[in-house]
């Protein structure tokens, strides 16, 4: 039983959002797509701050389609948090329940025990310019979780923090997520921050869900290539004849999944090997390609080859060296087809 | 903000100082004609200190009233969209470019005893405006309405809309995201444009003169008292009050400057 449900559709200008969501209780979803995609609008959305053009949004049961912002039991950490700079920290955390009729010593009391929680006793009477980026995003969580709302949204929660501060302060936010009993949203354009936080991601492209499901899903079978770059894998769709799938070009590639029609193939680039001659030998796709490209990937190095078809490899600097690899050599590559995973694309 | 090195201009620097000189000659022409040694038993004349009394406290009234209907027209201007705000916002500027005898005039055809909103008034409340201490506020309050509208308008389009979105998805209303979160992040523009309302109302000469005449106690204000005083050839009775219209002000506006006007 979902407690979110909403159709979303916003056209602005050429713009045309429309895609459906759901959330159920206790659960975290992500939104997650390359900027630009509609995620915030959406967020926005949610929150009655930007109208809808079309769709409903339902949540706990009540129709909120058009319900200002104010009168829904939603809260909202921006993505520049937003604490109101005349106020401090206490004070920014019990401005909800003031506005929701508690009184102030109750408010206050309210707001302490958020700030303990997030961690922040002591830091009750600073204003937000006196905190760091990591306490403000603290604050911004505790003021937004402060009224108990139905439907938590975050728009890049974390996007705003430096590396360290980001690794502590996402742990934390897990903690969080996982203690809110309404359902949440979370945005963003980070597939660490959408696997580490989410239950469930949404992806969004131009607009529209291009792909949804549990971060193994996702990550084994990425329907677009947008998501297979942010997982890390090769990704080609062409007509499965069985063992082999035809890309448009007219390439096959040997999968070792057996598959008919309209089909995805992914690979890891740490499965494509290179070689300097011809390789013989086992059943396995060999390709001659042109070397294109050369970067530092953790401990080993990525290549993107240019040929046939334009792939990522992954070896190490030993490899590379002997390989004498540098852009613009040629070289042989070579898949075996028990690393690739073929699956419908319908 | 860091200055930059090397020297100044001199097509910057030598407007720059001929118009401070220009501003600062004609105060210190005055200081140069006070009569210092006459000064206290003039201050003390009964005239002296009544038309000061009245000029601060028209002159604040005519702030307030400014204050309470001029930042609503600055918050709808700012953050409202309706049909002829163009024409508003031109409309509100007009006092500013009209010389204020003839606001006085337009005044007195408005709210006077046979004017438009006026008769009414006066047939209705038997409320009359013209000649009075209440002429006098409203006089000033018609020139100076503006300095404040414009000023506030500024600083809330500068302020940013997004604190009210967030006010609003914690549960606050239109107003009182208003009076919680836009008021406190205004505030210093707000202060800024009611001083600005209050020198304007303070030096307003023309329109009072005409809307609320010259009747010492009850319209004659400063400015019109040195220029009464001026008129009947007391070159430096107009001195001492012009002296004295100075000094406080100069000092008020300090005092505003250090509380109010510079950042905590």
């Amino acid at each position: 039983m979902s407690l979110l449900d909403a159709a979303l559709r916003v056209e602005r200008g050429s713009f045309r959002l429309d895609i459906a969501l759901s959330v159920a209780a206790g659960e975290t979803v992500a939104l997650l797509g390359p900027n630009g995609a509609g995620k915030t609008t959406a967020l926005r959305a949610l929150a009655g701050l930007t109208p809808l053009t079309g769709g409903h949004l339902r949540l706990d049961g009540r129709d909120l389609t058009e319900a200002p912002p104010e009168e829904r039991p939603i809260g909202v950490v921006f993505q520049d948090y937003l604490l109101f700079p005349h106020l401090n920290a206490r004070d920014n955390v019990a401005f909800g329940p003031r506005r929701h009729g508690v009184d102030r010593r109750a408010a206050h009391a309210v707001a302490d025990r958020w700030l303990e929680r997030v961690g922040l006793t002591g830091y009750s009477r600073r204003k937000p310019r006196q905190l760091s980026g990591g306490q403000a995003q603290r604050v911004a969580l505790a003021r937004a979780l402060a009224v108990d709302p139905v439907l938590l949204l975050l728009d890049e929660p974390l996007a705003a923090l430096d590396a360290r501060t980001r690794l502590e302060t996402r742990g934390e936010l897990r903690r969080h997520l996982a203690a809110h009993p309404g359902a949440a949203l979370l945005v963003t354009h980070d597939p660490l921050d959408a696997l580490v936080l989410a239950d469930r991601l949404v992806v969004v492209e131009q607009g529209r869900v291009v792909q949804e499901g549990d971060a193994a899903t996702i990550t084994a079978r990425p329907r677009t290539d947008y998501v297979a770059r942010l997982v890390g894998l090769n990704l080609f769709r062409g007509h499965g004849e069985g063992h082999t799938v035809r890309l448009p070009d007219g390439f096959t590639l040997a999968t070792a999944d057996p598959v008919h029609g309209d089909t995805f193939v992914a690979f890891p680039p740490a499965a494509v090997a290179l070689h300097p001659t011809e390789p013989t030998g086992s059943p396995r796709n060999t390709w001659p390609a042109v070397l294109a490209d050369i970067q530092r990937h953790g401990d080993s190095l990525r290549v993107s080859l240019d040929g046939p078809i334009t792939v990522a490899a992954d070896i190490t600097p030993a490899a590379a060296a002997q390989l004498r690899l540098e852009p613009g050599v040629e070289i042989w590559v070579a898949l075996k087809a028990a690393e690739t995973r073929a699956y419908p694309a319908d | 903000m860091r200055k930059r090195r090397g020297g100044v201009p001199l097509p910057l620097l030598l407007p720059a100082a001929v118009g401070l000189i220009f501003l600062v000659l004609p105060l210190v022409g005055l200081l140069a004609r006070t009569p210092w040694s006459s000064l206290l038993t003039r201050l003390a004349e009964p005239g002296v200190t009544q038309a000061l009394r009245l000029s601060l406290w028209t002159s604040t009234l005519a702030t307030l009233v400014c204050l309470v209907l001029g930042v609503p027209l600055a918050w709808l201007l700012a953050r409202v969209e309706f049909p002829g705000r163009r024409l508003v916002r031109a409309l509100i500027t007009v006092p500013l470019v009209l010389p204020p005898v003839v606001g006085g005039i337009a005044l007195l055809l408005a709210l006077g005893r046979r004017g438009l909103v006026g008769s009414w008034l006066d047939s209705t409340f038997g409320i009359t405006l013209p000649f009075t201490t209440a002429g006098v506020v409203i006089a000033e309050a018609f020139v100076a309405l503006p300095f404040l509208v414009i000023s506030v308008e500024g600083a809330l389009r500068g302020a940013d809309t997004r604190f009210e979105e967030a006010a609003a998805t914690l549960g606050a209303t239109r107003w009182v995201s208003f009076t919680h979160v836009t008021l406190p992040l205004v505030a210093p523009g707000i202060a800024a444009g009611a001083v600005l309302c209050w020198a304007r109302a303070l030096g307003e000469f023309g329109a009072t003169i005409t809307f609320a005449g010259n009747y010492p106690g009850i319209t004659q204000t400063m400015p019109l008292a040195v220029y009464q005083t001026m008129e009947s050839g007391d070159l430096e009775g107009a001195v001492v009050l012009s002296l004295i219209l100075l000094v406080v002000s100069v000092t008020i506006l300090a005092a505003l400057r250090d509380k109010w006007l510079t950042a905590p």
